[in-house]
């Protein structure tokens, strides 16, 4: 995605001369033919992460569109201040695209990994957040967000769905109609999330954005009032969201996704997702184990079609 | 140079009484507020700005990164015409647009909002940027910062990029009134110079030095006056 991301970046460039791309050295050398033709729309201020976010503010202070771009954990993390004051406080926009997500770098340690970015934004209004779970989707909300005034994050991942999976430009896709409960699937969680539930009487609903949340589609496509929510990030980071779109509804709801414990071991991204208990064969026995503590009280209590 | 003219029956003498009418003391010394000179100086002589176009453009950015004790600020915003006198007895009460630090949301002819120390001189690297890559080569950006302010590390960043990308549009001014808890040895003035700044150290009180330092040349640098209260 990343690789899609420079490239896409770039034409936008060509074709609007109001999009600038800040850097901090991280994809310095992928943008350096676009420095090149845009040395002043290209800019890379060396590893200045709080510089980062406030130039951003600064350029659209002066009216262009600022796309700013490092790892998630120094786009989000570190400068989260910024975010929130040189950002949201002043009243202006820009497009910030964080490469790295919650395990990418998994032999780089807890330094590069960021899972709480989409929970850190979420203390904040205005944002939408993007976790696109394939280059696609990524390409087409990049374009979306440069043209739009207001606060996108682009949460770019190495991992990714087999396919592009989302019909709809914001909101939740229908993957699967069933039952018994319905499964949100987050970005490039959904293949996983697919395999891990074959066979089993559940709504399947892809959700490459995930703010805002598409609370319209959770309630229009309710069976049961039961959820389950995967994200690669942070577990329960989307919780309250079901909570305040279900309030008038008694309902269970499991956050599945990125340990709060620190995971002190390096390997591969497929090894902290087996970690996490995000790989196929656990979230099926998760979920099933979920759905099996609600079976034995609330099953056929509630007509489904009652509440859809 | 200065197109913010002063409102009929407004000028420097009357600030302390707008002052007044935010704090409530009758005798309010003018030599407490440590940025009232400066900001007098920029609005009266230097910066292209006027209530009738705070937006258009072409025109400067004034910054008022330093947004504790803002009622200089305000009285001079006053003085110029960007806000009313009778919005100033509100002052940091419930309803009023003017808080103890300010909102450029709420607050006409503010720029940006402050009261965080350390955001305004990396914000208007920012704007220095986007003007640069705008084409407005005739806009310029000031910026005011305390020499405690300065302590913020986020001020460096700003201050090592700025003059290694020649940000001559860019000019901040320290109002220095010894107030950073560890000193600046060998002078704030080396931590800009060694970046490539150009810089004057002039007194924060004499308005003619503060109008000469503010418009010395320096082409294809950034600039910084250091204000001694």
């Amino acid at each position: 995605m990343r690789e899609r991301f420079s490239r896409v970046a770039t034409e936008l460039l060509d074709t609007d001369p109001k999009v600038a791309v800040v850097l901090a050295d991280i994809t310095a050398d992928a943008f350096e033919p676009a420095r090149q033709r845009h040395p002043d729309r290209v800019v890379n201020l060396g590893i200045r992460e709080q510089l980062l976010i406030s130039v951003a503010s600064g350029m659209a202070l002066a009216g262009m569109r600022p796309i700013a771009h490092t790892f998630a954990s120094f786009l989000v993390e570190r400068p989260f201040e910024q975010i929130k004051l040189d950002l949201n406080h002043q009243g202006v926009g820009a497009v910030l695209v964080s490469s790295g997500a919650s395990y990418d770098y998994s032999a780089a340690g807890r330094t590069h990994q960021a899972p709480g970015d989409v929970a850190l934004l979420g203390t904040l209004p205005g944002w939408t957040v993007h976790v696109p779970g394939h280059p696609d989707e990524a390409e087409r909300m990049l374009r979306a967000a440069t043209i739009s005034p207001g606060l996108v994050y682009l949460r770019l991942s190495a991992l990714a769905n087999a396919a592009p999976l989302a019909v709809r430009r914001l909101g939740f896709t229908v993957l699967r109609r069933g039952a018994q409960a319905t499964v949100i699937a987050v970005g490039p969680l959904a293949d996983v999330v697919v395999d891990a539930t074959a066979n089993m009487d559940l709504n399947v609903l892809y959700a490459p954005t995930i703010r805002p949340f598409d609370r319209q589609t959770l309630r229009a496509t309710l069976a049961d009032p039961v959820i389950v929510l995967v994200e690669p990030y942070l577990a329960g980071t989307s919780v309250p969201e079901v909570a305040a779109a279900l309030a008038d509804l008694p309902h269970r709801v499991l956050g599945l996704g990125v340990a709060r414990e620190e995971l002190r071991h390096y390997g591969t991204p497929e090894e902290h997702q087996v970690a996490h208990g995000l790989d196929p064969a656990s979230l099926r026995e998760r979920i099933a184990t979920f759905l099996g503590s609600e079976s034995s009280s609330r099953r056929g209590r509630i007509p489904a079609r009652a509440l859809a | 140079m200065s197109e913010a003219s002063t409102l009929p029956g407004y000028s420097y003498a009357d600030l302390p009484g707008l002052m007044a009418l935010m704090t409530g003391d009758e005798k309010h010394d003018l030599a407490a507020e440590s940025t009232l000179d400066v900001l007098w100086v920029l609005y009266d002589r230097i910066l292209r700005i006027r209530p009738a176009r705070a937006s258009a453009e072409p025109r400067d950015r004034f910054y008022l990164s330093k947004g504790h004790g803002p009622m200089a600020y305000y009285a001079i915003l006053t003085a110029k015409g960007f806000i009313e006198a009778n919005e100033l007895p509100g002052y940091g009460q419930f309803d009023s647009v003017l808080g103890r630090h300010p909102d450029r949301n709420l607050v006409r002819g503010a720029e940006i909002s402050s009261g965080s120390l350390g955001h305004g001189l990396p914000i208007a690297v920012g704007t220095a940027l986007g003007l640069r890559a705008m084409g407005l080569t005739r806009d310029r950006v000031f910026v005011l910062i305390g020499d405690g302010e300065l302590d913020e590390g986020s001020n460096h960043e700003a201050i090592a990029y700025a003059g290694r990308a020649g940000l001559e549009a860019l000019h901040c001014v320290v109002v220095d009134n010894t107030s950073a808890t560890y000193g600046w040895p060998g002078g704030i003035q080396t931590r800009f110079t060694a970046e490539g700044w150009s810089s004057v150290r002039v007194s924060g009180r004499d308005h003619d030095a503060l109008e000469a330092a503010f418009t010395a040349a320096h082409p294809g640098r950034p600039h910084v006056v250091i204000a001694i209260v």
